[in-house]
């Protein structure tokens, strides 16, 4: 009988290892058995994009590319180009010309491989009644579909991400997943994104979307010149917006907008740069920014070349 | 043993004067010939130039009239104007300017500017207008033609890409 006692006492198992037992037992059923498995806690584990260095940051963009080949059957290039000294990007345009056809938005689509159903915009065009309370937010039309633009009466505002020298957004994010590029561009990185959407509640231009599903679209549709903090295919739960064309940009060439536009509404260039188109168009052209009174610094200038 | 002397001198005066006339000849010279822009190709129609293919031999008849040949063109730009406004009457694969002076099609934002001269200048910067390219290297800029047809200028209405889906119509 005492012996029994004794057994007994001898499974006795203390709170401690107890709970370092069930830990190892979970460890252990969880252990990566395949590569898919190895890429999941290699994205698990994953650091900050900006406490990388450029070999962590080259592994980690290796992984994208082979999660994205055998998701979209594709090759898919995710570059990390490095903004350029002495440049700070602004965009311009002139609502004096813009006839509010809705090009720029499927170039961006196309361009960005936002999600096509269900459908996400990163420029949304707003129509407004030509008359004294002009930028009137409210009675702004994004809907409208008539047979041909423009019409009369009416002109056109299109809204994109503003980059802003005084981000809300960034400020709203609890886990540091959206920032300001030194070349003023404000990115977010999609691996670190927690979808808790404060920075859409905290943007005022509304130039932020977010992932409910899935993106949906083809894979032919997909643009494989992509960028680890722009175009890059997103997930689901995971908010985008406008970065200019990271991808583009930072590598000379024009944002996919600005090439769309049919009537030239579209400048861009370098603020830094005396000469550039932008610095013209807001030394000489009557120009405001959207929502100044907000104290958010948009980098992105409306204008009118002519007229009223 | 004097005039030895100052001749060298002289030489070099000579010398220096010329050189600085002549730079100073190069840097009008250089205002004067308009800077040539690296533009797309002039939108010709299929087949269409050179137009001396088929008005090599015939003659120039300048009266205003309807025209036969080229009866697509409807003239809406300019009223009271005709052709050879702009056109060359004597080697038709060339514009003309007020001056007398010819130019190719492809630098005809030239002729444009003698009436719209500060929208030239604006499309020089780079603000009317179009450009695709780099935005820190080479641009490609859009002829005044490419986008307003010459002979009627004016933007005609387009139809819009189709508008976004409303939230509530979001499966």
């Amino acid at each position: 009988m005492r012996k029994t006692v004794k057994k007994m006492d001898g499974i006795h198992l203390d709170r401690r290892t107890f709970l370092k037992g069930v830990a190892l037992g979970l460890a252990g059923t969880a252990l990566p058995l395949n590569k898919a498995d190895a890429s999941f806690w290699e994205s698990f584990f994953q650091k900050h994009f900006k406490e990388m260095n450029d070999a962590e940051i080259k592994q980690v963009l290796g992984r994208l590319e082979r999660e994205y080949e055998e998701k979209y059957k594709k090759v898919i290039k995710v570059g990390n180009q490095k903004a350029m000294p002495e440049v700070i990007f602004g965009y311009g345009l002139d609502l004096s010309r813009c006839i509010g056809c809705r090009r720029c938005v499927y170039a961006c689509v196309e361009e960005n491989n936002q999600s096509r159903d269900p459908q996400i915009h990163w420029i949304s065009v707003l129509r407004f009644k030509k008359g004294e309370k002009w930028v009137d937010l409210v009675e702004s039309e994004k809907y409208y579909n008539p047979e041909k633009v423009p019409e009369e009466g009416y002109f056109y505002m299109p809204v994109q991400c503003q980059q802003c020298k005084n981000p809300p957004c960034v400020r709203a994010c609890p886990t540091q997943a959206t920032w300001k590029e030194p070349d003023g561009i404000v990115v977010i990185d999609y691996n670190w994104c927690i979808g808790c959407r404060y920075c859409m509640a905290a943007c005022p231009y509304g130039a932020r979307h977010f992932n409910w599903t899935d993106p949906g679209r083809k894979s032919a549709e997909i643009n494989p010149q992509t960028h680890y903090l722009g175009n890059r295919p997103r997930y689901k739960g995971v908010v985008e917006k406008c970065t200019f064309c990271i991808q583009r940009t930072r590598n000379g060439r024009y944002p996919a907008c600005v090439e769309a536009c049919p009537v030239g509404a579209r400048k861009f260039g370098n603020l830094l740069d005396p000469k550039s188109e932008i610095r013209y168009a807001i030394e000489h052209k009557r120009v405001f920014r959207l929502k100044e009174d907000l104290n958010t610094y948009p980098k992105f200038y409306y204008f009118f070349a002519y007229g009223v | 043993m004097e005039e030895g002397n100052k001749a060298p001198w002289r030489c070099c005066f000579i010398a220096f004067l010329t050189v600085v006339l002549f730079s100073a000849n190069m840097y009008a010279e250089e205002q004067d010939v308009p800077k040539k822009f690296f533009v797309t190709p002039p939108p010709f129609s299929a087949g269409i130039y050179p137009c001396s293919m088929c008005h090599k031999g015939l003659p120039t008849n300048i009266q205003p009239r309807k025209l036969q040949a080229n009866m697509n063109i409807a003239l809406k730009h300019m009223p009271g104007g005709w052709c050879f406004e702009c056109h060359n009457p004597d080697n038709r694969d060339k514009l003309r300017l007020a001056n007398g002076k010819l130019v190719s099609f492809e630098e005809s934002y030239n002729l444009c500017g003698q009436c719209h001269g500060t929208i030239l200048r604006e499309w020089k910067a780079g603000l009317h207008g179009k450009r695709t390219g780099m935005w820190n290297g080479d641009k490609q800029y859009y002829l005044c033609v490419s986008c307003h047809s010459p002979h009627e200028p004016r933007f005609k209405p387009i139809k819009p890409s189709p508008p976004p889906v409303r939230p509530m119509d979001i499966k």
